[in-house]
């Protein structure tokens, strides 16, 4: 929070001080009526010329300002969203689609001829659910849509922040598109989904601009108590004038407003909304939309996460991780055949072998330093991957560098039956310390891959590449953290029950289904949710919706079909499944927030008894002076620096409402003993100090009144 | 008066010893009376006569109801009792009592209150002592348990609006609860002296000549529920200060003791309800906790009284001295008893204000029997809401959340008693007639006023005697106080016991807010003390704190 933004709030500040917007917050409602209370009294005291005029005046101005700020920090945190709907709105534009009508068949052609079209302009906004619009290169697409021909490469940026282009096409997982975003190249034919005003942007804009902002569960639950809180103050110092005025000690009714509005809650009052909008802003900074802010709640609440393994848990392709020679073999030889039969392998697998390869012992000046062009000469032939022979390689030919022979010289990687086979066939044999080494690797959840070298006299079995699924680095401690925050893990993954449950001892999930269908997925929330466990997942295919549909958080990934999108109540823009956990994280932090603010304001209220309540008696009972223990200079500075903390405690709130309470990954317990004693005993301590400064300068000042 | 503070302490040991001992055992019974499916061969013909379906499992909503229109019969039964009393045998002489104080007197005894605007020896005969009263005072804590136990199952149970039968209930609260322990509880008072006989009124002619009038009649039987029940309407105007009803300091000691009992063991039941005893040691030690703190404050009000050398002693019983008076005072007003053995109106201002503050805090410190508990309660879901909030969970209190839904309840729960007291007071003071019921000079006539109706909307019945209510005025408007104070909680406690009781039960977690341990216990300790005594810290500096605070 800086001065600009500040200024850039004020105006929108002022103009929410109104009576039917501020009704929604009984707290700071109840603050505006005793401004306009106590203004109706100064107005008289200053007719009568009475010479508490001049104190009423500056408590009034105080608890104006109090309703100005509890009004601010609400601003700003609109101001934030509106910079970024301001940007969204711009690629909103006006744009013009091309709409394919179909025409009539004219009678006596017959039904089986293919249908005819033709083309038309209208504007975007008047397309409805079921058009279908023709999009070509350098075309913003009208609305959100689906693919149903063609292929495109599309910028997103207007919408992801990521520069780079991505491949939308039809059929399959990837072919919802995003109204407002551009077609870079080819032409695709898209199903309109969304009707003008109810897209994807839209949807987006009125989120970040806090429009369509309904208040969540928990924020209802606490604002009941605030009210609840409010009224008992409000009956408490209500009552007080009557039992006063029998002791003949009546205070003005500025002094009593005073105390109302210093009483009830009105630092976590003031700050309630903006701390709702700042929570869903911190998910929006991170590129993820919520459909709702009960939804961001709800992320909080989650107890299990179900995470699928590929993408989430681990890089998502088998990766080789190490080679195995057998025995009598180098391993440089291996390594050597391992890489020039997988030169011409493009993919993932391949590459992370010739990486792997390239990392290891034999440096440039091995037959294995190759340079790839060097190696992949053209009279090198390549043997592609296929189903039969499940094996790929190289055939070099003779004076080739890698071939120090006579006779063309095939290398081979594939897996171990395809190999054994292979090498079989022309003399070889799989040694017993390599059919170890796969069985181990097996065993494990691994894949080995088998590696063979003919020379024209016999095949030789050089060794086996053991490829592994690879758990992304930090997972096992984010997972450790998860669990000490109650969050149980399970790991959701097509593989078989012996890989998944490597990979799960791996990454330290607390669970897994192995060979999981969808269904699986949706049985796995079912079950979870009958054991009353809030449950949050991430998908991005069509298959994933009902899951999505039925978690109490699903997330789907950007890149998905629109009817995953649909499903969700979350999109990740980034299409980063690992984002789960911090979004979860996001949802603690909006509920601590809140909770601690409440604590803090609520524990005020100590130090402010002992401000203003010896304050308005010590006139008719001397004694209650001992009450005065912050030894504030006179009553009247002592009431007014309880009203100037009260105020000035918002504003300096602000910025930690909008940046949110920091949030470990921490056990519930550890979390209430930190936070209890920071705010807590903190929110009781803060006002002593505050109070006794702000009636320090006051009593510096010529006296009021 | 001198405070002998070891004596004070030595008899805080021995309460501590006792209700340790005994908290436990008592605490299993209570669990194994309140979910038994037996029921015993007398309560059968009981339910029998009385056409009540034992084993029928009521909605919430039913429950309250049985429980408000068993209280309203017998508010209207009792009232009836006292005005027909003069041709109603067992009447001693005393005729017809007056519709007023029959009114309030009626509700005073159905709310567990046992405010007493009448002088017992020259208003009310053996019958409608023995009959009437105390049958109220088995009953209205018996409601009290019920009540408590409704709340506990709401949380136990899951996906159901039932909590239970409230005619099975108050059965086994007063018969196999209340019942025994009083006989036994009666038989250890006539041991320590309190007497207990069909007399009625002698008048001994002195040897000087002079007539003493000297009162008997069923006494031990009626103190020893009058205890128990955390009631406290005394068979004598001069209540446990009357020698007849609490002879000795072994007396005195045990009558504290029976206060204490039943509202220190239910925390025990509790925990064992829920199946999980560390549930009931933490509401227990903030139980205790405020009691022993305040006992000591109470000493230390006392004796630092006794140094100022005004008016030493008037109003307390010499028999009983500081300690004993501290200790009484101190457990009759945490608890809804509101029994005394000196008289509150001549404690010395902080000490007064103390009792108020005793009350003020929803007599939860262990609270009336039944009362205390739900009271303790219905403050932990405050805790638990804040608490959970800052552990950034939705809040759950025992694997049931607290939602919007629950805190309405709660939010008025929590308005309910100041809102009486403040208004009742504000009122009272505003109005000079009704103020005038209270002549004490200065602000201990208004200390007077807001003792009264603090002690009617939290059901506890002591009072700053000087206060005049049987007049039409105050009679209704304490009995308004009393009647609203008892039932709208319970009615809120009710409902939420329903609404926990409808919800599927959340698995606990390393996530979720643990509602057992020394952290929750100060958690909760702060918010009592701020969301109640606080509430009416203005309203104390204009009474006892502007009558104690001299510079």
């Amino acid at each position: 929070m800086n001065l600009t933004t500040l200024r850039a709030a004020l105006p929108l500040a002022v103009r929410k001080i109104n009576p039917r917007l501020m009704i929604h917050s009984p707290v700071m409602f109840t603050v505006l009526i005793g401004s306009i209370v106590c203004t109706a009294v100064s107005v008289q005291q200053l007719l009568l010329g009475s010479s508490n005029a001049v104190f009423s005046i500056v408590v009034t101005l105080w608890l104006w300002l109090t309703v100005l700020f509890g009004n601010l920090a609400e601003a700003i945190a609109e101001g934030r969203g509106k910079a970024q709907a301001d940007s969204l709105r711009s690629a909103r534009s006006q744009v013009m689609a091309r709409r394919r009508n179909a025409v009539l068949v004219p009678a006596g052609q017959s039904a089986g001829t293919p249908e005819r079209y033709e083309e038309e302009m209208v504007a975007g906004t008047e397309l409805a659910v079921g058009d279908i619009v023709i999009v070509v290169a350098g075309e913003l697409i009208p609305s959100d849509g689906d693919v149903i021909e063609g292929l495109a490469s599309v910028d997103e940026s207007a919408i992801t922040g990521e520069s780079a282009p991505v491949i939308r096409e039809s059929g399959g997982d990837r072919s919802s598109v995003t109204g407002g975003t551009m077609v870079l190249s080819d032409r695709i034919v898209v199903r309109i989904t969304a009707a003008s005003g109810k897209t994807f942007l839209d949807r987006m804009i009125a989120l970040v601009e806090g429009a369509t902002r309904q208040k969540t569960p928990n924020e209802i639950a606490l604002n009941v108590l605030l009210a609840s809180l409010t009224i008992v103050f409000v009956v408490g110092i209500m009552t007080l004038a009557p039992m006063a005025a029998f002791a003949n000690a009546l205070p003005s009714p500025v002094v009593l407003v005073a105390l109302v509005v210093c009483l009830i809650p009105t630092t976590i009052g003031a700050l309630v909304p903006a701390i709702g909008i700042a929570g869903m802003d911190r998910l929006i900074q991170r590129n993820v939309l919520a459909t709702s802010g009960r939804a961001v709640e709800t992320a909080g609440d989650v107890t299990t996460l179900l995470l699928d393994k590929t993408g989430t848990i681990t890089y998502g392709n088998r990766r080789a991780v190490a080679f195995i020679a057998a025995n009598g073999v180098s391993e440089a030889e291996l390594i050597e055949a391992a890489r020039l039969s997988s030169l011409a392998d493009e993919t993932p697998e391949g590459r992370s072998i010739v990486e792997l390869a390239q990392e290891g012992a034999n440096g440039p000046s091995g037959p294995g330093g190759l340079s790839a062009t060097e190696a992949l000469r053209a009279d090198v032939e390549i043997v592609e991957f296929s189903a039969v022979t499940r094996m790929s390689g190289l055939n070099l030919p003779v004076g080739h560098p890698a071939n120090p022979g006579i006779t063309v010289r095939e290398v081979r990687k594939g897996a171990g039956s395809a190999v054994e086979r292979y090498a079989s066939e022309r003399g070889g044999v799989l040694p017993a310390d390599v059919r170890q080494a796969v069985e181990g690797i097996s065993g494990t959840g691994g894949t080995p891959l088998l590696v063979a070298s003919y020379e024209g006299k016999r095949a030789q079995i050089l060794g086996v590449i053991h490829l592994a699924d690879v758990v992304k680095p930090g997972m096992k401690e984010r997972f450790a953290e998860l669990r000490a925050m109650g969050i149980k893990t399970i790991m959701i993954t097509g593989d078989n029950k012996i890989t998944a449950a490597a990979i799960a001892a791996e990454a330290g999930v607390d669970d897994f289904v192995a060979e999981a269908t969808p269904e699986d997925k949706l049985a796995v929330i079912k079950a979870e949710q009958e054991s009353g466990r809030l449950v949050a997942m991430t998908g991005d295919g069509t298959n994933d919706a009902p899951a999505l549909a039925a978690a109490d958080v699903g997330v789907a990934m950007n890149s998905g079909t629109s009817a995953a999108k649909e499903a969700a109540n979350m999109v990740d823009l980034d299409s980063d499944p690992t984002k789960l956990i911090d979004i979860v994280g996001i949802g603690k932090q909006l509920l601590i927030t809140r909770g601690s603010l409440t604590t803090f304001s609520v524990a005020n209220d100590v130090a402010k008894y002992f401000a203003i309540v010896p304050a308005l008696f010590a006139a008719t009972f001397p004694g209650l002076g001992l009450l005065n223990i912050m030894g504030l200079s006179s009553p009247q500075n002592a009431i007014l620096s309880a009203v100037i903390f009260n105020a000035l405690i918002i504003v300096v709130l602000v910025p930690l409402a909008l940046r949110g309470v920091k949030y470990r990954a921490v056990s519930a317990a550890s979390a209430l003993s930190r936070n209890l004693l920071v705010y807590g005993l903190g929110g009781m301590i803060a006002p002593f100090i505050g109070i006794k400064a702000i009636d320090l300068v006051l009593s510096l000042l010529p006296t009021i009144g | 008066m001198e405070l002998n503070a070891f004596a004070l302490a030595t008899q805080v040991v021995v309460l501590i010893v006792a209700l340790g001992a005994l908290h436990q055992p008592l605490g299993a019974y209570l669990a194994k009376t309140f979910t038994s499916h037996k029921h015993l061969a007398f309560e059968r013909v009981l339910y029998k006569l009385s056409g009540v379906e034992p084993r029928a499992d009521q909605h919430w909503k039913v429950y309250l109801r049985s429980l408000l229109a068993f209280s309203v019969v017998s508010i209207v039964v009792l009232f009836a009792f006292q005005l027909l009393q003069g041709v109603l045998p067992f009447n001693q002489g005393n005729g017809t009592v007056d519709p007023w104080v029959a009114m309030n007197t009626a509700v005073s005894f159905v709310t567990n209150t046992n405010w007493q605007t009448y002088a017992p020896e020259t208003t009310l005969g053996f019958g409608v002592q023995m009959l009437g009263l105390a049958v109220q005072n088995f009953l209205s804590a018996a409601v009290g348990l019920a009540v408590v136990v409704a709340l506990i199952r709401g949380l136990v149970r899951a996906e159901t609006s039932n909590l239970g039968n409230f005619w099975v209930d108050v059965t086994r609260g007063a018969l196999r609860v209340l019942l025994p322990i009083s006989i036994i509880g009666a038989v250890v008072l006539i041991i320590t002296g309190v007497i207990q006989n069909w007399g009625g009124t002698d008048i001994h002619t002195l040897v000087t000549g002079a007539q003493q009038t000297v009162p008997g009649g069923p006494v031990a039987s009626q103190e020893v529920i009058k205890l128990l029940g955390t009631n406290g309407g005394g068979y004598f105007n001069a209540n446990s200060a009357h020698p007849f009803e609490n002879p000795n300091a072994i007396s005195n000691l045990f009558e504290v003791f029976l206060i204490l009992l039943i509202p220190f063991s239910l925390p025990a039941m509790y925990g064992r309800m829920v199946g999980d005893k560390r549930q009931g040691y933490t509401l227990l030690s903030v139980m205790a906790a405020f009691w022993i703190i305040s006992t000591a404050l109470m000493g230390w009000a006392l004796a630092a009284f006794a140094g100022t050398g005004t008016s030493v002693g008037e109003g307390i019983e010499q028999r009983f001295g500081a300690n004993g008076t501290a200790l009484f005072a101190t457990a009759t007003t945490l608890t809804s008893t509101g029994a005394v053995n000196a008289a509150h109106d001549s404690l010395p201002p902080l000490g007064g204000g103390l009792a108020l503050v005793n009350m003020m805090l929803g007599e939860i410190a262990p609270g009336g029997v039944g009362s205390g508990l739900y009271g303790l309660m219905v403050l932990s879901v405050v805790a638990v809401f804040i608490g959970g909030l800052m552990v950034g969970r939705t809040p759950e209190m025992l694997g049931k959340k607290v939602g919007a839904g629950q805190m309405k309840l709660v939010a008025v729960y929590i308005l309910v008693t100041p809102t009486l007291v403040l208004l009742g007071t504000a009122i009272t003071v505003s109005i000079p007639a009704l103020a005038a019921a209270a002549p004490a000079e200065g602000q201990h006539g208004f200390s007077e006023i807001l003792y009264a109706f603090t002690s009617a909307a939290n059901n506890n019945g002591s009072a700053f005697g000087g206060i005049t209510s049987s007049g039409p005025g105050l009679a209704t408007m304490l009995a308004l106080a009393m009647f609203i104070g008892r039932f709208l909680p319970i009615a809120l406690v009710l409902a939420l016991a329903g609404s926990f009781a409808k919800q599927r039960k959340i698995p606990n977690t390393a996530g979720t807010l643990a509602t057992h341990g020394p952290l929750f216990a100060v958690l909760l300790g702060g918010i009592v003390l701020i969301l109640t005594a606080l509430t009416y810290f203005p309203a104390l500096t204009l009474g006892p704190a502007a009558e104690g605070l001299l510079k």
